[in-house]
């Protein structure tokens, strides 16, 4: 991609500010008590009267976690969360009642998203691009709404859309990832505040790409916003993902859910650019990231494509999977995970066929600098049913120094004779060859290791929408920064 | 441009060059044959700035500056250029990527602007054309897939671009045809100034015929053993380097 050039200019100026995200914006907040109990659940309705039957759910979901075990199968180690230790609900109390126009939006807001590159005011914005912002636990504007409205394309907080389309929220909500789903899901259920909706009418190719730019701001609070994206028949939506937070040293727990329903004919296209606060090199604070991710390819032909930039977060703990119901339904998931320093990921994907010549693509590039570890998991399940089945997965591993690792753990389970599935896997290092030649050429070492490492992610890269394939790659150089020399 | 004297280079623990002395005037294409495992590439190497070499004497002075402990990138911004002997492969990223990279990082140590993307689109245009080099080969990823006389001709590509004041080139000839070899040879005598040296390590006085050196150096034994003119490269054709061993022995 030619933009790497331009993006490794980019990298060498930020090279001295190595998180920059990292400032905190100082604001008044409304915070729910700290702690978590059924009271907390109940607040957290009240405060976005809710209707009855979303308290109910939320109620049954806090419930069932109490009973639940931490999941202790991935390959990350840090201590017990203390799950009363933290704030449930945190709100800038300007836009406590939800979001307004903005002009009412306290400058400060407007400011500190413009300072992380989204400037919120429309004249200023990318264009064709939509963004819904959430700061801490509420969304705090969505922009260009009613130039989908026109479409019928609905975009708007979760809140929002419980007014809105009530309906429509209650038919598909939960039905992806159920509340019983494991214990972050569930902890979600009970308590999440906020996230975007999306509805794409049958029919209809939304005309902008959408996004939500997700901030964690206050101190002790954790994130959890749930996202529910519909798409119709025949229908087409893009949407992006892009996450920071304040450099803080404490953990701060971010377990979010994303649901993803795709009818007759769809296609979703699920881009995530995730670039929490990693802690500092010696592991110190850091976003938990423990985020479920799951699209339902319910319809015929329809299609649902995860493509993932994960290069923050002290402990990443995800897997954007697929459920191919569909008949000739398609899942892809490619993913770039980049750990350095003491960061941790166990991040993967799971691709359940069930419906008849369903087909998926996996393609997965880890990149582990320092002392870094992580791990690639991932199912691929073929159903008895699903005839003609079948999956391809790559995964490459890139090692940067000899005190990080990295693992792939891939899980096949066939139970129709007819589906094909295809494995390979690669282990290399950033040859000290290669870098010689790049500096050798008059590349310092930091964008030699960066455009080595660009080059080995642009399959995945190259899926991203053109607006961040951009930002991508200068995320890839700066969390690499250190790692060599 | 370019002086060694008494230098020693130990890779390893093994001593490959002990006490080698060469000057090399601006303007002066020199070459350098000898044996396998002489220390050409070490040589090479050394001058760029490689690490894994233990310098334990002598010094490198180039354009009056001692390199030692420079970095090779700050070398390269500097005017040294090196086209391998392997030239190597970088999965991914374009060619073209790669040398507009190359090209800015130099031009912004130098603190000169960098060339925008139509700026260098138009540069490369010429450039490959003089070299006989296909656009095709711009867009694929460095060297993957090249064939061994393809890979030669980008290191002459990147020389090109690149405009140094010091080129060395290892073994820049072996697997050319005669025809690719005379591209090179022609862009290589392009590019001969009088403030423009070059160091051509070559098995073969085929190659001396379109480049024609100033002086032909014999490396054996970690030392320049004998220097001459353009003879020097026939002898040493006819009568491979055994008067060299004996010399040594
Ligand atoms: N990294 C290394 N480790 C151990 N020995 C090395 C290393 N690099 C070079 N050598 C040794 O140093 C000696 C000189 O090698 P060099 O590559 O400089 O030779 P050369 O003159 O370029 O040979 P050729 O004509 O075959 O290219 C050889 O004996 C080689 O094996
Ligand atoms: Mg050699």
């Amino acid at each position: 991609m030619a933009a790497t050039t331009e993006t490794l200019a980019q990298v060498q100026e930020m090279a001295d500010d190595k998180y920059k995200y990292g400032f905190v914006t100082d604001i008044d907040s409304e915070n729910a008590p700290k702690g978590l109990s059924e009271d907390i659940v109940r607040f957290i309705s009240a405060k976005k009267n809710e209707p009855e039957w979303l308290l109910e759910w939320r109620l049954k979901a806090y419930r069932h976690w109490l009973t639940m075990p931490e999941p202790n199968w991935a390959k990350v180690g840090f201590p017990a969360i203390d799950y009363q230790d933290s704030y449930y609900y945190s709100a800038p109390k300007a836009v406590g009642d939800g979001p307004q126009s903005l002009d009412e939006i306290d400058p400060e807001l407007l400011a500190t998203y413009e300072k992380l590159g989204i400037p919120l005011k429309e004249q200023e914005m990318l264009a064709g691009v939509a963004v819904d912002a959430v700061f801490d636990s509420v969304s705090v504007a969505t922009t260009f709404k009613s130039k989908l409205e026109e479409v019928g394309v609905i975009f708007c907080p979760l809140t929002e859309a419980l007014e809105k389309c009530p309906d429509l929220v209650k038919k598909y909500l939960g039905t992806v990832v159920p509340y019983t789903d494991n214990k972050h899901a569930t902890l979600n259920s009970a308590v999440f505040t906020e996230g975007s909706f999306v509805y794409i009418p049958p029919g209809v190719r939304c005309p902008m790409e959408l996004s939500t730019y997700f901030r964690i701001n206050a101190k002790n609070t954790g994130q959890f916003e749930r996202t529910l994206i519909i798409a119709d028949k025949e229908s087409y939506v893009s949407y992006l993902e892009g996450c920071t937070a304040p450099m803080r040293d404490e953990n701060q727990l971010h377990a979010a859910v994303v649901e993803l329903i795709a009818l007759d004919d769809a296609e979703i296209k699920y881009s995530t650019v995730q670039n929490w606060y990693p802690g500092d090199e010696n592991g110190k604070g850091g976003i938990y990231n423990f985020v479920t991710k799951r699209g339902a390819c319910r319809g015929r032909n329809s299609k649902i494509s995860w493509t993932q930039v994960e290069t923050g977060s002290a402990i990443t703990w995800k897997y954007p999977s697929c459920i191919l119901q569909g008949d000739n339904s398609v899942g892809e998931f490619y993913s770039i995970a980049i750990t350095n320093n003491r960061q941790q990921a166990d991040t993967g994907t799971k691709m359940i066929h069930l419906g008849r010549n369903t087909s998926s693509k996996i393609i997965s590039k880890g990149i582990s600098a320092g002392h870094a570890d992580q791990t690639y998991r991932g199912l691929v399940k073929m159903s008895p049913k699903a005839d003609g089945a079948r999956n391809f997965t790559q995964c490459d591993s890139l090692l940067i120094g000899d005190q990080c690792g990295a693992h792939t753990v891939p899980y096949i389970e066939s139970k129709n004779k007819s589906a094909i599935v295809e494995h390979e896997a690669t282990t290399s290092t950033i040859s000290e060859d290669q870098l010689f030649y790049l500096r050798q050429r008059g590349i310092p070492v930091e964008a030699a290791v960066a455009l080595v490492v660009n080059g080995f992610c642009r399959e995945v890269l190259q899926q991203l929408p053109m607006e961040f394939a951009v930002e991508a790659q200068k995320l890839v150089g700066i969390s690499l920064e250190g790692s060599v020399g | 441009m370019l002086e060694i004297k008494n230098l020693h280079v130990s890779v390893e623990g093994s001593e490959i060059l002990k006490g080698l002395d060469l000057t090399v005037d601006p303007g002066e294409i020199h070459a350098i044959m000898g044996p396998n495992g002489s220390g050409k590439s070490t040589l090479s190497h050394v001058i760029a700035g490689r690490d894994g070499y233990e310098i334990t004497g002598g010094r490198i002075i180039f354009q009056g500056e001692a390199l030692t402990g420079m970095e090779p990138e700050e070398r390269a911004a500097k005017g040294i250029f090196l086209a391998f002997q392997y030239p190597v492969e970088i999965p991914g990223v374009a060619n073209t990527t790669f040398l507009k990279e190359a090209l800015n990082s130099i031009r912004r140590y130098r603190g000169e602007d960098e060339l925008d993307a139509m700026q260098f689109v138009k540069m490369m245009r010429k450039k490959t054309e003089e070299l006989n080099i296909s656009d095709d080969m711009l867009k694929r990823a460095v060297n993957v897939g090249f064939s061994g006389g393809e890979k030669k001709r980008n290191e002459i590509l990147q020389m090109a671009v690149l405009n140094p004041s010091l080129a060395i080139l290892d073994e820049t000839d072996s697997g050319l045809d005669i025809d690719a070899l005379k591209i090179v040879a022609e862009g290589v005598n392009k590019l001969r100034s009088p403030d423009r040296s070059m160091l051509v390590i070559t098995h073969y006085q085929r190659l001396l015929d379109y480049i024609i050196p100033d002086k032909v150096h014999v490396l054996a034994h970690g030392k320049i053993q004998r220097t001459g003119g353009k003879e020097l490269a026939l002898e040493l054709e006819e009568k491979g380097y055994a008067e060299f061993d004996e010399a040594a022995a």
